[in-house]
């Protein structure tokens, strides 16, 4: 190896390489958050009493859903670092400090991806009222992707602030919670006229816009604080 | 020594609230609909508006903190979120209060603005207990900077989000399109504002003074080797 400084790039793919292959040899994250989604639907069955739901009661479940199972990611996503010094050993690499979370950032979008095949497939053959089309799985994966990105940069940021402190899994959810209510009512608003219709109208461009305001924010505010929480 | 003009400030403060109550009492207009009790909005709004405008110079003192270390700018976030934290009880129960006069409830769920608020203050009431929370004194208030910045952010965004939902009942109050104040109640409005806006930083003041006093007689209590007693408290530890 030459003496050379690894590039942000490629210390963001050996991270985001190490995180994947983590959850490969060892699944952890991606059981229970998929099938954490799935009980929290059987759950709504029985205590919304309905077999089937449509419009915006079927937006507020999913979403619901989504957001409950998304904690569970972000409460373990720097655990495994932070119990096994792998924060000591990335420390030490010669490499940007923002890799590392920016790596973690990507990793808990996709496992958020992931998460949401499993439980959006569940959701249309258990509970979801209208059937699943082309247009309503795509309005619905769109507007997922929006919220994931905005989820991922917010549960990074939360998840190493909560690592250092005493009440871990405490601290998780209170902060969380609060700062993704603008993309839980985005959220909300956009799949409710999809599962009302089955997709059949275009979805409403300002709460599109709202979800992409609030990634883009908090986005380069994740990006610009992200070396203050990995400093020690 | 610190804060030296606290007198000024307090006696600015008194002015300012004192003519603007008075002003909104008995010069103002009586509102057409509600009666007196829409005098409430004097005291309700500024304290809203003040509280966020807090909110948002909290986070820029945790941005000043991050970028020069600087122990003092995170003692200045910390005293701000607390003052704010104060004027969102009071703006919470004055809300209350007036939706219970003019609605009929004491709670609006359908009422963005009321939701939002809500938010903020759940939001900022996890400031302290996760301070608590890190022990680690220089990390705490690195973190406890990092939550200030992206609590700061989120206030004009929440915000934003507010404006773009359906507005429900709850008057808009500063909005160009829709200018519902005529000359005495803004006058009155304005100098309610100023006198909050005022409160706000002798508040601030007062309590910066305290803390800074604190650490002052806690450090020449330990150069004096004598007990220095502990107290349970998140703010910054400057007398270390």
């Amino acid at each position: 190896m030459s003496g050379r400084r690894p590039s942000l790039r490629s210390a963001i793919g050996a991270m985001l390489a190490k995180e994947l292959r983590l959850e490969l040899r060892a699944p952890q994250l991606l059981p229970a958050m998929a099938l954490f989604s799935v009980a929290t639907m059987i759950v709504f069955h029985f205590s919304l009493q309905r077999d089937a739901v449509a419009g915006s009661l079927a937006a507020g479940v999913l979403t619901v859903t989504l957001l409950f199972s998304a904690m569970l990611g972000i409460a373990r996503l720097f655990v495994a670092d932070h119990e096994e010094g792998g924060f000591d050993g990335f420390l030490l690499a010669p490499v940007d400090r923002s890799a590392l979370l920016i790596a973690k950032a990507m990793a808990l979008f996709l496992f958020l991806v992931i998460m949401e095949v499993v439980a959006v497939a569940a959701y249309a053959l258990l509970l979801l009222e209208p059937a699943a089309g082309a247009r309503l799985l795509g309005q619905t994966a769109l507007t997922l992707l929006l919220a994931d990105v905005g989820i991922a940069v917010i549960g990074t940021l939360v998840g190493a602030l909560a690592v250092q402190t005493r009440a871990r899994d405490l601290m998780v959810p209170v902060i969380a919670l609060p700062l993704l209510v603008p993309v839980v009512i985005a959220t909300a608003k956009l799949l409710a006229p999809t599962f009302a219709q089955g997709g059949a109208e275009a979805l409403p461009g300002q709460w599109l816009a709202v979800l992409g305001l609030y990634d883009l924010v908090f986005g380069l505010l994740a990006y610009g604080l992200f070396d203050f929480l990995v400093e020690d | 020594m610190y804060a030296p003009r606290l007198p000024v400030w307090s006696v600015a403060t008194l002015i300012a609230l004192v003519g603007g109550f008075a002003v909104a009492a008995f010069v103002a207009p009586m509102d057409a609909d509600q009666g007196f009790m829409q005098k409430i909005f004097y005291l309700h709004v500024p304290l809203a508006i003040v509280a966020l405008v807090g909110f948002v110079f909290a986070g820029v003192c945790g941005v000043m903190h991050l970028r020069s270390g600087e122990p003092l700018w995170d003692l200045r976030s910390y005293v701000a979120i607390h003052v704010s934290l104060i004027l969102g009880i009071a703006v919470l129960i004055t809300g209350a209060i007036w939706g219970r006069a003019a609605w009929g409830v004491w709670w609006e769920w359908r009422e963005p603005t009321l939701v939002s608020f809500l938010i903020v203050f759940l939001l900022y009431c996890t400031y302290q207990p996760l301070r608590f929370s890190i022990e680690d004194r220089e990390k705490q208030s690195r973190y406890a900077s990092v939550f200030a910045i992206v609590a700061g952010a989120f206030v004009p965004l929440n915000f934003i989000a507010v404006r773009m939902a359906t507005p429900y009942i709850h008057p808009r109050t500063l909005d160009a399109a829709n200018e519902n104040l005529p000359g005495w109640m803004l006058g009155a409005f304005l100098l309610c504002l100023l006198g909050v806006a005022l409160l706000y930083v002798t508040l601030w003041k007062y309590e910066m003074a305290h803390k800074q006093l604190t650490f002052r007689l806690r450090a020449l209590q330990r150069r004096l080797g004598g007990e220095v007693p502990t107290t349970r408290s998140a703010a910054p530890d400057l007398s270390l």
